[in-house]
């Protein structure tokens, strides 16, 4: 019988809480629709596919709140929830409606596992009462409500201790403390971080391997493990911080047996129907272990081994939770056998994390039980130290430069991998490294392995033995180059010559033991190739954005799997490049085929030889993808849309600014500089302030605002070589709009503005912006002529973001993104027309725009940002050119008014109630009259607004931060707020549906 | 130095060869999924002649131990790797695995597409296969009789407890008998062929141990297993599984490539339920020869629906296709040796046996 299911997704990107949400909640969604079941889904993160219509029938962009949801299903009145796809978010949220009585006051069922058995397994007390009760040993801890006991405990057990919070995540608040000091304050956040004011501590372990299982559990009771995997930094680093393998590769089997045998009676004990997570620690000189967490619902680790697998856990998951079992259910991969078996592995994963440091050079590096990672990579190959390398490959960055290698070693930064790579290259040994970090030797084998080819090939340069070895082991023909001495080019000759050349294999789930029919596929050059090409008479080849950072996060998967939908619909044959394993573009049901691997040019030149591609599309991976086309052009291989001349001609300043004067466009009067001593001297000409941007970054890495010379001299001195020519543009004080637009060369599609809250200067991707735009008209036509000129001039075929300024009067055009941008999925839900659709049929299918009628926008959306602020709470998030949100959400109205009420819900009402408040600007507004060290203890305290640029007021910026509350840097933010409040209580408003078909092509 | 494996049917890989090449390797080549266990695997009596090839590409990871062992010695005639590992890294590690196998002479290959190797072992069936320094064309009969081979030569006694079991031996693995053993049992370990120095002896219940190749070979023994049987309660494990449904009437048949690795899923009839169980065996009990026997299917296959297990009609006698006593692989069947003393103590209790 066909049900409504009302679905919680994560909501907005956040540090703990990312696009694996977006891979398992599509997942979820699109199995319970291939059930016959209408899914309502509820989820403020505009940057999904979730939150498509292709997914969801109806979707709400609507506050993750009690209130809210309650709204929701008042109005909807669903006949079941699942809340198991949506993090820790949707998990919290649905003991909140259990435990306010909606679901039963309105009928609805629970899918899965129960409320009982969530918060058996995340409330720390109950947890271990049940691990005790199983006779499974739990690290020696105690429940701790304030900060006498945490002293007493410590009496008992001794430093270092580690504290969890109860019912947080991505260890939110929690750490690790050495002395009373650090103990204090660890509990005063981790007290304020609890919602229920609960933390655990616990006796610290550091030292121990840590291991997990994803194990699948049906309502018959039966228990499949998908997949166990090994950190690779022993315990203390926070398992989503920490490089992790799979499958394990230092237990036995009878090690592996014992703690696999340990997570059954545990999700067994807890009734879980679904997936769950167990974290086991596991003492390396005993059988030992210990039992640290479980997560009774899918995550990121459930999504890793989804992909280092094949077998997908969270489809598997949703069909579990409405009642199937494990062996009346199909693997997917093979087509013949079924999902209640045991993945076998025939090759070795490893996952990287992505750190946001690059973003945030001044914050505190050292890892722990808080995560601080914004995102991950995945390689895959036959031998560890190609997973090693392909991994770092993956990263899209720098090889750091380690200055001290003990500075990483020994606790444990973001550069510690590189710090052991470099102590061997230095001459350390293996047993020295495993001193300081505790790292097994199975794995320092490996790394000593890479750093004793670099030698080989110093010091033979190029010999068949060498390179052979080289490429089995991983390297890429650029580090060959580099170790060699030589250039890319010349590897690439030479191992032609050698008959050196990469296979393909795939992912099976079986260890090749049944016929598959699968079409997930990595490269590697150890071994056969057994990929037969696509046969097909179009193909395209997707680049993907890989992992998920700073300025370029799940909006641009989005994008990616727009792409492939569209290319489908046109009948073409579509293959991913990608290698972030939490996203739905590398579910090898999105595309044709799916290449999981490093994004270079040694691997799309590979993968578009082996499959003969027709087409590879750039525009819709970020900036990495883009950032491709240089050098794909000068191989030869056939990029859609426009040449990279065009493209050159957008990005180079010099170029960009000579065009737009013939065109008689206004922009601001900025010169390139090549060179610091140029930087300086072009200074001299214009009136501080200055904005001084590098070239080839993400998300206005390194942009800065300078109000003087010496700051000018600064920010250059820090800057790399490679982010050279520098831009310096006038500062120019106005208000920023924005459009993403469809060109074909002469026509021009904009469905409307986005006009920005905060002022220019403010990065795009993080400030709060109106969507469509409430602009003097005349502004609003300038930006439209503009907009047509740029397309018009440069013939432009294809997805394009102009961003401008606006001041009094007068429009200036401020850069050109030539490819999808963020605010691509915001419009094309909005606007009920997906860009990525016509950019396609523009590009594929020679697609006409002058007759494609624009939509009547009836809705107005809000986006704003979220700074992941739980996570470095050292940072002092003021807003400027360099984006520091991990993510975005949305909210929508009937008016402006109501969807900013929506976007503060979480708010309190500061009129009513001033002493939540604390307001440092020029303002009306009153707030607290406390002095502000004493209201920042209040219980009430929750908005901090300061705009200033002083020592003291980024201090008291940082403690509201670091006490959970909202700060507000920005006056024209704060003001926003101010106004949405008369409009609070709006009622939920759905996404308008989405136009795929109805665009006629001429 | 190079090294060949040559199949069958003409295909051949080269790899790394190990040091000790005195001459051509002659045995049914097989490929095990598990991605941990090799030890147990190598040292199992039930790969007795045979060529294993290990699907997880880099084994010896944490070297050998003196714990898991499931025989005093390698029992495998050779060994294929994609990648084996210099160095053991583990604290119970006595030895690297590559050592290991040096030191008791056992030929392996390194280096090889493992991959490849078990396509076409999947593609073409079961085959005979030849390790050697050069490319061999040749290829011998399969041999036969290894049952014979690996079963002990005299009657053993372990354990002191107070129920006492009688393992009869076609290649019994450490684990079964320490599985018994951990039910205060005595076990008494007696070679299949030797079956009548039991008489006189007295004992409650028998289990049928585990063991390499064709069930048939034990044919000419079933009318003295039977008579055991038919009065005491008694347990098959995989070989054991064989020879009771040959004993009461049932046929075998091999399977194309056989079942090997710690992934396999059972289903249980009588429960409803599904477990991952440790599985190698080529035969297979045939589902339609069950029909006039006195045994019925309690346990089969959810990937190909092959017998896993059958009890039989009036009598205690339960068997199982998979390895309860795991090791390697997952012990989810554990329970069944619970079942099995149950079933004795029950049997013990009503004083007599039919």
């Amino acid at each position: 019988m066909s049900k409504k299911i009302l679905v919680i997704g994560s909501g907005p990107i956040i540090i703990g809480q990312a696009a694996e949400f977006d891979y398992s909640g599509t997942q979820g969604c699109l199995a319970l629709r291939e059930e016959g079941h209408q899914v309502i889904l509820v989820n403020p993160n505009p940057a999904t596919i979730m939150t498509d219509h292709a997914i969801a029938d109806q979707v709400y962009c609507e506050p993750l709140t009690l209130e809210s949801v309650t709204a929701i299903v008042k109005q909807e009145k669903p006949d079941a929830l699942l809340a198991g796809l949506g993090g820790q978010t949707a998990l919290n949220l649905a003991v909140e409606l259990e435990g306010a009585g909606v679901l039963e006051q309105y009928g609805v069922e629970l899918l899965g596992t129960s409320v009982a058995s969530i918060q058996q397994g995340e409330d720390r007390e109950l947890f271990r009462t049940l691990m005790d009760k199983l006779d499974q040993p739990v690290p020696e801890s105690e429940v701790i409500k304030n900060v006498e006991e945490a002293i007493t405990f410590v009496q008992k057990v001794g430093y270092p201790v580690i504290s969890r919070p109860a019912y947080t995540l991505g260890g939110r608040g929690g750490g690790i403390a050495h002395n009373e000091e650090q103990l204090v304050e660890l509990m005063e956040n981790g007290l304020k971080a609890s919602p229920i004011q609960q933390v655990i501590m616990e006796k610290s372990i550091a030292g121990f391997k840590e291991i997990e299982y994803e194990i699948m559990r049906d309502q018959n009771g039966t228990c499949i493990s998908v997949c166990n995997m090994e950190n690779v930094d022993p315990v203390g680093v926070h398992t989503g911080d920490s490089i992790v393998v799979a499958p394990s590769q230092t237990l036995t089997d009878s090690e592996y047996q014992m703690l696999r045998t340990a997570s059954f009676e545990i999700v067994s004990a807890l009734e879980v129907i679904g997936g769950c997570n167990v974290q086991l620690a596991l003492n390396p000189y005993s059988k030992q272990y210990y039992v640290i967490e479980v997560n009774p619902r899918v995550s990121r680790s459930s999504a890793l081994a989804s992909k280092a697998t094949g077998y997908p856990i969270a489809k598997m998951a949703t069909k579990l939770a409405l009642g199937y079992s494990l062996d009346q259910l199909i693997n997917p991969l093979t087509g013949h056998t079924y999902a209640s078996f045991e993945p076998a592995l025939d090759y070795v994963v490893v996952k990287f994390p992505r750190w946001p440091f690059d973003k945030f050079p001044e914050a505190d590096r050292l890892l722990g039980t808080k995560m601080k990672a914004t995102g991950e990579v995945m390689a895959i190959d036959r031998t560890l130290e190609a997973a090693f390398q392909k991994a770092i490959q993956c990263l899209d960055t720098k090889a750091p430069v380690i200055r001290n290698v003990e500075d990483h070693l020994k606790e444990a930064t973001d550069l510690r991998f590189f710090a052991i790579m470099e102590a061997f290259r230095q001459g350390h040994s293996q047993e020295w490294v495993h001193e300081q970090t505790k790292v097994d030797y199975f794995f320092l084998q490996a790394i000593h392995q890479i750093i004793d080819i670099e030698n080989a090939l110093e010091v033979e340069g190029l010999s068949q033995a060498t390179v052979h070895r080289a490429k089995w082991f991983g390297f890429s023909d650029q580090q060959i180059a580099l170790y060699a001495g030589v250039k890319e080019e010349t590897v690439k000759q030479y191992r032609t010559e050698q008959n050196i050349h990469s296979s393909f294999k795939m992912v099976d789930t079986c260890a090749a033991e049944f016929e598959a029919e699968t079409n997930y596929v990595y490269r590697t050059f150890a071994g056969a190739n057994e990929i037969e090409p696509l046969t097909a008479n179009k193909k395209a080849l997707i680049i993907g954005s890989g992992p998920i950072r700073i300025g370029q996060g799940v909006e641009f998967d989005y994008s990616a799997v727009k792409a492939i939908e569209s290319l489908k619909l046109l009948g073409w044959t579509t293959i991913m490049l990608n290698n972030n394993p939490e996203t739905v573009s590398t579910d090898y049901e999105t595309a044709d085929r799916l290449y999981f691997e490093p994004i270079t040019k040694e691997v799309i030149e590979d993968i578009v030889t082996q499959e003969s591609v027709d087409l590879v599309f750039t525009s819709f991976g970020g900036q990495t993808a883009i950032n491709m086309a240089e050098e794909l052009e000068q191989a030869r291989l056939p990029i859609a849309g426009v040449s990279f001349d065009v493209l050159d001609a957008l990005e180079d300043r010099d170029r960009f600014y000579a065009a737009l004067d013939e065109l008689g466009i206004p922009h601001v009067s900025g010169q390139t500089c090549a060179s610091e001593e140029e930087a300086l001297r072009v200074a001299d000409q214009y009136e501080y302030p200055l904005l001084c941007r590098p070239s080839y970054v993400i998300g206005g890495q390194g942009m800065v605002k300078v109000q003087n010379k010496q700051e000018l001299m600064q920010a250059l001195s820090k800057m790399e070589q490679r982010h050279f020519p520098v831009i310096l543009d006038p500062f120019v004080i106005g208000n920023e709009v924005e459009v993403d637009l469809v060109g074909d060369g002469k026509h021009v599609y904009i469905p409307g503005l986005m006009e920005h809250i905060e002022p220019a200067g403010v990065h795009s991707g993080d400030s709060m912006s109106i969507f469509p735009a409430t602009l003097p008209e005349s502004i609003e036509a300038h930006v439209r002529t503009y907009s047509q000129k740029i397309v018009e001039h440069f013939g432009y075929k294809g997805i394009m973001n102009i961003q401008f300024l606006w001041k009094d009067e007068h429009v200036y055009v401020l850069e050109v993104n030539p490819r999808a941008s963020r605010t691509v999925p915001i419009i094309s839900k909005v606007s009920t027309q997906s860009l990525v659709d016509l950019a396609i049929r523009v590009v594929a299918d020679g697609l006409d725009l002058e007759h494609v009628t624009i939509p009547e926008i009836e809705q107005v959306a809000v986006k704003y940002p979220l700074f992941s602020s739980h996570a470095l709470p050292e940072l002092d998030h003021t807003l400027g050119a360099n984006m520091k949100s991990t993510g975005e959400g949305m909210c929508i109205g009937k008016t402006v008014g109501e969807a900013m009420a929506k976007v503060f819900s979480h708010l309190p009402n500061l009129l009513e109630k001033p002493e939540t408040a604390f307001v440092e600007i020029d303002t009306d507004v009153e707030g607290s009259t406390l002095p502000f060290d004493k209201w920042v203890q209040t219980k009430d305290a929750s908005v901090y607004v300061n705009d200033k640029k002083t020592a003291e007021a980024k201090r008291r910026r940082i403690q509201a931060l670091k006490y959970g509350m909202t700060v507000f840097s920005e006056p024209t933010t704060f003001q926003a707020y101010v106004e949405s409040i008369p409009y609070a209580k709006a009622l939920p408003v759905t996404l308008p549906k989405t136009i795929m078909q109805g665009v006629q092509s001429q | 130095m190079k090294g060949y494996l040559c199949l069958q049917d003409g295909q051949t890989f080269e790899g790394k060869a190990s040091a000790h090449w005195k001459q051509p390797i002659q045995g049914e080549i097989v490929f095990f999924t598990g991605m941990t266990g090799y030890q147990e695997v190598l040292t199992d009596p039930s790969y007795k002649d045979q060529i294993v090839v290990f699907t997880y590409p880099l084994i010896g990871n944490y070297g050998v131990n003196e714990q898991d062992d499931e025989s005093d010695e390698i029992q495998v005639s050779g060994v294929i790797m994609f990648h084996c590992a210099d160095k053991a890294s583990h604290y119970a590690a006595t030895s690297s695995l590559k050592d290991y196998l040096e030191k008791q002479e056992v030929p392996f290959l390194t280096g090889i597409d493992t991959r490849q190797v078990t396509k076409a072992i999947r593609k073409g069936g079961s085959h005979q296969a030849v390790l050697s320094s050069q490319h061999v064309n040749t290829i011998a009969p399969a041999k036969t009789g290894q049952m014979q081979k690996v079963q002990g030569r005299q009657v053993e006694t372990y354990g002191s407890g107070k129920m006492h079991i009688v393992l009869i031996d076609f290649g019994w693995k450490k684990s079964i008998l320490n599985a018994l053993l951990s039910y205060d049992a005595k076990v008494t370990v007696v070679p299949f062929t030797k079956i009548k120095e039991l008489e006189g002896t007295d004992f409650d219940a028998v289990v049928l141990s585990n063991g390499p190749g064709n069930p048939k070979d034990a044919e000419s023994y079933l009318p003295q297993l039977k008579s055991i049987t038919d009065r005491y309660p008694t347990f098959g494990i995989c070989m054991g599984h064989q020879v009771i449904s040959l004993a009461y009437g049932a046929e075998t048949e091999k399977l194309p490539f056989g079942h090997r690795g710690a992934n396999h899923p059972v289903k249980d009839i009588k429960t409803g339920k599904v477990f991952i169980s440790s599985q190698n065996h080529n035969y297979v009990v045939k589902a339609s020869s069950l029909a006039d026997t006195p045994l019925s299917t309690r346990f089969y296959n959810v990937n190909d629906d092959t017998v896993e297990g059958i009890v039989h009609d009036q009598k205690p006698i339960m068997t199982a296709q998979f390895h309860p006593e795991a090791h390697p692989g997952p012990s989810d069947a554990e329970w069944l040796f619970d079942d099995f003393f149950t079933l004795i103590q029950s049997k013990k209790e009503e004083g007599v046996y039919v």
